[in-house]
């Protein structure tokens, strides 16, 4: 008797024990979110391969800092009349929202590339999705090992944080843009972008839903980059990207948060 | 700078202990849950002694471990302990865990019969309040920086969730015990033949640090506004952190406790580490922002040198650059950054 009670023990521990891999391995790589609902949601019947043909993603598989998850994408080609991105959707299978931002692009982009700072909820794939000129779907995946993102303390309710608040300014790598080429710029938005989520079990006082819906970035008047925000952006919306001016000009950007607050700035550039 | 000149007492004298208990209606539910905590450790009336050290005469401090908090550990990697007056015992960070709370409790009652009066806690993050909820009882006053109590509400949803994932520890909102006496600027505290001086500061290692001077020994508890052997975690403000390291040394003291380190430092030495880590973290950022580098490279880039200095560094550095690197991109004027702390002093 004591001798199978000790057999059953082991083969449980046995099977618990062999359980395990198997349990952090589902845990690890969980596309049930995208293949039961996320990808029909935003993409429907639509085919999507990923053929690493257009766009690659970069994001550090354990982050640091979840409320702050620097992530790239990569465009394969330079945007041309023959081929080019139209947009990049951007889903985070896990986190509260998955709908995390999306960027269009235009042939005064130069180049379809996109650096962000997104917060991350779980451990979960960031999907990046790029619709091509021709209509076809091409998807890049990154694992991101994170926690709490979305529901970390936000520091941005400081005095100079709230004085500075919807400042804008653009950064240039070089000193002066190269005409008829891609030129890499920085934009950098002061804006809390809080999550609504997070919630003070306390007093029962949320912070309520605050952050950047809408940024237009044109040169000269032509569009070079439109991003749809959500929650997902961090703290202090931060984008690099492209643009290809021909001649002296002007980047001017619109932005518009889900209060209906609008901000705007200009940026001669002179080559 | 005036703020943190210790003064003498004149500040609010702390009502005489006795005449505490019947407050408010915080300290009538502190009484309901202190007796609802009791029962849920009745199967271990008496918990082991926390092992302390007295490092000044009256002065006892528990040292932590370099580790980061995991379930076995609970997070008790702090150093937390307690000074006693003649009246007044003040309690000085509780621990990362209701049980280490307790623990500590135990070291107080065995090392004397002076009362519990105050609980101090020196910032809001878990490995210094978790211990909180075995202290709450009627005569026990918390004492906190004036943010304490937003920075805990904030957090302790996401407190909660990490609690469970990474320390094995099922918590709820009662484990998170506010200040009844919250410090804006300065407080002190009467112990009977001596006094704490505690000093509120802006935002630095979080936004809700405290520190606290006793007057009898000339000792000075700064919490995690030390780092010692610890790589220095920023959970506030790098630039308002090496602030005041640069306003701290205005405070006379024969030795220092960290937060981590340590149980005793001579001071202001002690804080030459922490100050050269997060003035070259300043200077290489700054650097990097100006050669238009980019996060991922700043973070990829920067302060390997020092990698031999700290423990925990793979841990939290990279962190580190990340919310610096925010954090200065916001810096005025940010063309032309001011140099006022040309980085690390010896290379």
């Amino acid at each position: 008797m004591k001798t199978l009670i000790i057999r059953i023990l082991l083969t449980l521990t046995l099977l618990t024990l062999s359980g395990l891999p198997l349990l952090a391995q589902a845990e690890g790589e969980d596309e049930s979110q995208w293949t039961s609902h996320l990808k029909n949601q935003f993409f429907g019947d639509r085919p999507i391969s990923e053929d690493h043909e257009a766009i690659e993603i970069t994001a550090p598989y354990r982050a640091e800092d979840p409320a702050l998850v620097p992530i790239q994408i990569t465009s394969k080609f330079p945007q041309t009349g023959t081929q080019f991105i139209k947009k990049v959707t951007v889903i985070i299978d896990h986190n509260p929202t998955p709908f995390s931002a999306s960027f269009e692009f235009t042939l005064e982009s130069g180049k379809a590339d996109i650096a962000t700072r997104m917060r991350v909820n779980a451990y979960t794939y960031i999907r990046a999705i790029a619709e091509t000129n021709d209509g076809k779907l091409h998807m890049a995946k990154a694992f991101v090992k994170a926690s709490g993102g979305c529901s970390a303390p936000i520091g941005a309710d400081s005095e100079d944080a709230k004085a500075r608040f919807g400042k804008m300014k653009f950064k240039f790598d070089q000193d002066k843009p190269t005409l008829g080429s891609a030129n890499p710029v920085q934009l950098l938005i002061s804006h809390p972008n809080i999550t609504g989520m997070q919630m003070d079990q306390i007093s029962r006082i949320i912070q309520p839903a605050h952050y950047v819906t809408d940024v237009k970035v044109s040169f000269d008047g032509k569009p070079v980059l439109t991003v749809k925000g959500d929650i997902a952006l961090s703290t202090d919306p931060n984008f690099r990207f492209y643009f290809a001016p021909e001649k002296a000009g002007e980047l001017h950007v619109d932005i518009k948060d889900n209060l209906g607050q609008q901000f705007s700035a200009n940026q001669s550039v002179n080559p | 700078m005036r703020d943190l000149a210790p003064k003498e007492p004149p500040t609010p004298s702390p009502m005489p202990s006795l005449a505490k208990p019947f407050c408010n209606h915080l300290k009538a539910l502190s009484l309901l849950i202190g007796g609802l905590g009791n029962l849920g450790f009745s199967s271990h009336p008496i918990a082991e002694p926390l092992a302390i050290k007295e490092v000044a005469n009256g002065v006892y401090v528990h040292q932590g471990s370099h580790l980061l908090p995991n379930p076995q550990n609970h997070g008790e990697i702090a150093n937390i302990g307690f000074v006693v007056g003649n009246h007044c015992v003040a309690v000085i960070d509780t621990g990362g865990s209701q049980e280490q709370g307790q623990r500590l409790k135990a070291a107080i009652t065995t090392t004397t019969e002076v009362p519990i009066c105050y609980v101090i806690n020196t910032h809001v993050h878990p490995d210094h309040i978790y211990g909180n909820r075995a202290f709450k009882s009627p005569g026990v006053e918390f004492v906190g920086h004036y943010r304490l109590a937003a920075a805990m509400a904030m957090r302790a949803p996401y407190y909660l969730v990490q609690a469970k994932d990474q320390l094995g520890l099922t918590l709820n909102a009662e484990d998170f015990v506010p200040p009844d006496l919250e410090v804006r600027d300065t407080l002190d505290l009467d112990l009977g033949g001596r006094t704490l001086h505690l000093i509120a500061h802006p935002k630095a290692h979080t936004d809700n640090d405290l520190s606290i001077f006793d007057t009898a020994s000339e000792t000075l508890w700064l919490g995690d506004l030390l780092f010692m052997g610890h790589v220095p975690v920023i959970d506030g403000s790098l630039l308002g952190w090496l602030k005041t390291i640069d306003q701290l040394p205005s405070i006379t003291a024969k030795r220092v406790i960290p937060g981590h380190g340590p149980i005793t430092a001579l001071w202001p030495l002690a804080l030459a580490g922490e100050k050269r880590y997060l003035e070259s973290l300043a200077h290489d950022i700054r650097a990097a922002q100006k050669a238009n580098k980019t996060i991922e490279q700043a973070m990829n880039e920067i302060g390997q040198e020092h990698r031999a200095d700290w423990q925990l560094f793979d841990d939290f550095h990279r962190r580190n650059i990340a919310s610096g690197f925010a954090e200065l991109e916001w810096e005025d004027p940010s063309p032309e950054p001011p140099m006022k702390n040309p980085g690390r002093s010896n290379p």
